[in-house]
């Protein structure tokens, strides 16, 4: 499948994905509550089979979340990086990818500890890094270290 | 014998008896005064041996691995290892708050005195040893075995994970490969027929029991110095210290004097343990003899019985840090494999064909 | 004090609660692993991770393009050389420029030595783990030469800081043809003392085989990538699937096996080890003239956009994510560092193994603590 087949065979997969191709790979992005189920099926369909999350990572927008996902098929050899925007920025939620790749576990445990976006359903959900009993989460952008100091 | 002794240790030990003996009339002050004097020269000499074997390691280690070792304190780095036991000295004797402080006081002391009484019956040199018991393998290997209290004891009494592992691991080790030890030195007590040091040394006079006992004898020495590896917990059988699995093991909560304490235990057992090899399968003292080149022969007895001794002693130690610094260790399961499946079948079955060969008289 | 606060120490009969690190002499770092064990067996595992965490990725949002480079030589401290690469070409990404051919083929023979001496502080560090300590001397005599060579060159020999974006910061030494001839010679040479001491040894194979078996389904699923992954038979090479810097010229085989084991993990490394070898022999003669480095701004300021760049560590993928917003900073960077997944995997493959094994399986993962907690 080449990018156009394969941008078509997505576009049916989920309609209302909004795709940008700013960046080298091809990049989808959907609503949150979407999210779950469109992973599941292009993890599990034959003909996208993204096995490999290679990277899972959140960007503060400061009025919202966006959720980075970076997937690979090992057989296809195709990249695809789904974003999926999470407008509660008071109480950012989002449904867990543990169990369709396991590597998730402890990137969102990070992003978990360093955004502090809840993941629903994440079977250890615990700060990774920081203390157990650490305000606030240091990777957003309106943190402040109380211990900094400006020079 | 027509050999001519040129330094002989016994001569001298007799020459302070009479010189004793002329000036104090009471006997059992006698015998009291003689053993003081015997345990201090025991203790100091001991200290140095275990200093010079100390030394000894760290340059063999570094001569495995490209590098010099200790050499800058004293000639050749000799008093480095004077000055790491002064540093021990002044350090502080810590005590885990839980622990048992009686037994954790008390272990270091089990395991050098198990260490050290293992000394009495070996022959330093020809008619040289401090007590020529009657019994001597069986009181070596006996005493030797008293040391695995020491280190459950260490173990249990410190309040700590990693050293209960090790003291456990130590536990199983021990005890196995006792059995083979044993064996081994069994081997010996039969092609023999004796179990006095001194007597199974004068047996070794036409030719050492490793070449006498043909290929038997060759297995049962080798079994002893895997077995009697294992028995003093050295790599590759350091598993009850395993530093990288268990951060010292029985020993993890020991510092200053009590910890090098353990380390004097543990060089004395090498000792011991070369000592015994040597004495049992290389002649002891008695020099190397070819049938009847008595040329060859006579110019080996110039050479000192004491350098004898010292100088096998001091092969097999070298053989055993050589396993230590090329080895990886092995883990608990495959040591205990090891001993019940390999080493124990092949000394039982080894002890019927040396039986066999002592029956009909094979052995030279 | 971290994670003292409603710690799970619960156990089951008979099992009992270790805490392997974050002092542990087989951590090779802080590396805390809290540990399940009924007798010798494990259990269970659980992670403990922070110990080293500087936030890199928060301080890289207040440093310049030039700069934030400099912070990734602390992650992965064993292979400096290819973090700063994977900044510089992702910053190069951003700029729409390339190195210049000199540049791509230094880099490239610089990345392969760092992989040769971080695999030789592995081959050192596993040998000491699994009780032989010499093969730790004989790994460093060669390690040794090749640090020479980087402080020769780019004037450091751990945290080395010689690549930039559109090239390197300085001209290579004119030794440093002569000398990398050298040291391959002499290494190429020491590779049979390897095999002989450790590869060989009938007590390390029996550590080693079967022991930590990661299947191809788990290493794909855990994110597990390099060497470790490879000996499960996971094709996860970077330099072959994207390849980057001088690689597309370089004729090299991805190394692929199939029994997942330790040992296996362990013959991948060392046969990498003689590939990197190659590699760098294939380059070494052929280094082209002409400048060291691309013409760039001042202050660079990249494009609003995403920049993604993968690269092939001795430890597995790394991947650098910048974000960009237009500024001179990066708005927000994301390092996907290797370890950070290959560790995730060692509570499963650890599992029903005894003590000892857990050693011999982190040493053969190869972990980088300050990779993991960045």
């Amino acid at each position: 499948m080449n990018n156009e087949e394969f941008k078509i065979y997505l576009h049916s997969l989920l309609p209302e994905a909004v795709f940008v191709e700013t960046g080298e790979f091809l990049e989808i992005q959907i609503a949150s509550d979407k999210l779950f189920p469109f992973l599941e099926n292009i993890k599990i369909s034959e003909n996208t089979s993204f096995d490999y999350l290679f990277c899972l990572t959140c960007i503060d927008r400061i009025d919202k979340f966006e959720m980075v996902y970076h997937l690979l098929s090992k057989t296809h050899k195709h990249i695809l990086v789904v974003k999926s925007i999470i407008s509660d920025y008071q109480n950012p939620e989002t449904e867990t990818v543990c169990n369709l790749w396991k590597t998730a576990e402890f990137h969102e445990r990070e992003v978990f500890d360093l955004f502090g976006i809840k993941f629903k359903n994440h079977p250890d959900l615990r700060r990774i890094f920081l203390d157990d009993n650490w305000n606030g989460y240091p990777l957003r952008k309106n943190y402040i270290d109380p211990n900094m100091i400006e020079l | 014998m027509k050999s001519v002794i040129l330094y002989s240790l016994s001569g001298f030990s007799t020459y302070i008896h009479n010189l004793l003996s002329s000036n104090i009339g009471n006997n059992l002050i006698l015998l009291i005064t003689e053993l003081t004097i015997i345990g201090i020269t025991l203790l100091i000499s001991l200290v140095l041996l275990c200093f010079f074997l100390g030394w000894m390691e760290r340059r063999v280690a570094a001569f495995m691995e490209l590098r010099l070792g200790p050499n800058r304190v004293g000639p050749q780095g000799t008093l480095q290892i004077v000055a790491d036991t002064v540093k021990l000295l002044f350090k502080e004797g810590l005590t885990p708050s839980k622990s048992d402080k009686f037994l954790f006081n008390l272990a270091p002391f089990i395991v050098v005195v198990a260490a050290m009484m293992a000394i009495a019956p070996l022959a330093f040199a020809k008619n040289f040893s401090i007590f020529d018991i009657n019994i001597g393998v069986l009181y070596v290997s006996s005493v030797s075995s008293l040391s695995v209290l020491g280190v459950l004891m260490a173990g249990w009494s410190s309040y700590n994970k990693y050293s209960l592992l090790g003291a456990m691991r130590s536990g199983a080790q021990i005890v196995s490969y006792e059995l083979s030890v044993g064996l081994s030195l069994i081997a010996i007590v039969v092609l023999s027929g004796n179990t006095s040091l001194g007597e199974i040394i004068n047996s070794q006079q036409n030719g050492w029991w490793i070449f006498k006992g043909h290929i038997p004898a060759i297995i049962a020495f080798v079994i002893f110095i895997i077995a009697s590896t294992a028995e003093i917990n050295r790599a590759p059988f350091d598993l009850a210290e395993a530093d990288q699995e268990l951060t010292g093991g029985f020993n993890t909560e020991y510092s200053g004097m009590k910890f090098a304490m353990f380390l004097l235990a543990e060089y004395i057992n090498l000792f011991v343990v070369s000592a015994m090899g040597a004495t049992l399968f290389l002649g002891g003292w008695m020099p190397f003899h070819i049938g009847n080149w008595e040329s060859f022969n006579q110019i080996m007895d110039y050479i000192p019985s004491f350098v004898w001794f010292m100088g096998k002693t001091f092969l097999i130690i070298f053989i055993i840090m050589w396993f230590r610094w090329t080895f990886p260790r092995l883990r608990v399961d495959q040591l205990l494999k090891l001993e019940w499946k390999y080493l124990l079948p092949i000394s039982m079955i080894n002890i019927i064909l040396i039986t066999l060969i002592a029956i009909m008289g094979w052995h030279f | 004090m971290r994670g003292l606060i409603e710690e799970d120490y619960t156990t089951k009969e008979g099992e009992f609660v270790i805490n392997i690190g974050p002092q542990h002499p087989s951590t090779h770092g802080v590396l805390h692993l809290k540990v399940w064990l009924n007798g010798e067996t494990i259990i269970k595992i659980q992670p403990h991770l922070g110990y080293i965490h500087r936030s890199i990725e928060k301080m890289s949002e207040r440093l310049s393009y030039r700069n934030f480079i400099f912070a990734t030589s602390r992650m992965d401290y064993l292979a400096a050389h290819i973090n700063n690469e994977a900044c510089a070409l992702a910053v190069e990404k951003g700029l729409q420029i390339e190195a210049t051919p000199r540049a791509k083929v230094v880099r490239t023979i610089l990345s392969e030595l760092t992989r040769l001496s971080s695999h030789q502080l592995w081959w050192a560090s596993t040998g000491l783990d699994l009780g032989a300590v010499t093969p730790f001397f004989y790994a460093f005599r060669e390690r040794e030469a090749i640090l020479d060579i980087m402080d020769e060159t780019c004037g450091a020999r751990l945290t080395q800081n010689y690549m930039v974006p559109g090239g390197l910061m300085n001209d290579i030494h004119p030794n440093f043809q002569k000398r990398t001839k050298e040291v391959l010679k002499q290494i190429k040479e020491k590779f049979k003392e390897y095999d002989d001491i450790l590869t060989g040894n009938v007590i390390f194979i029996n550590r080693t085989k079967g022991v930590g078996y990661l299947s191809k389904e788990d290493a794909l699923s855990y994110g597990v990538t390099g060497p470790t992954a490879r000996a499960s038979g996971l094709s996860c090479d970077i330099r072959k699937w994207a390849p980057y810097s001088a690689y597309p010229s370089v004729d090299f085989e991805e190394i692929l096996d199939t029994e997942g084991d330790s040992y296996s993990r362990y013959l991948i490394r060392m046969k990498e080890m003689k590939q990197s070898v190659s590699i760098i022999e294939q380059l070494i003669d052929n280094i082209p003239e002409g400048d060291f480095q691309e013409k760039t701004k001042n202050v660079i300021k990249l494009p609003k956009g995403e920049f993604y760049q993968r690269v092939e560590t001795p430890r597995g993928e790394l991947g650098v994510y910048i974000v960009s917003e237009g500024m001179s900073s990066p708005y927000r960077i994301k390092y996907r560092s290797p370890n950070f997944s290959n560790l995730s995997v060692l509570p499963t493959i650890a599992k029903g193994y005894k003590i000892g094994d857990l050693v011999a399986i982190m040493a053969t993962i190869d972990l980088v603590i300050p990779d993991i907690d960045r």
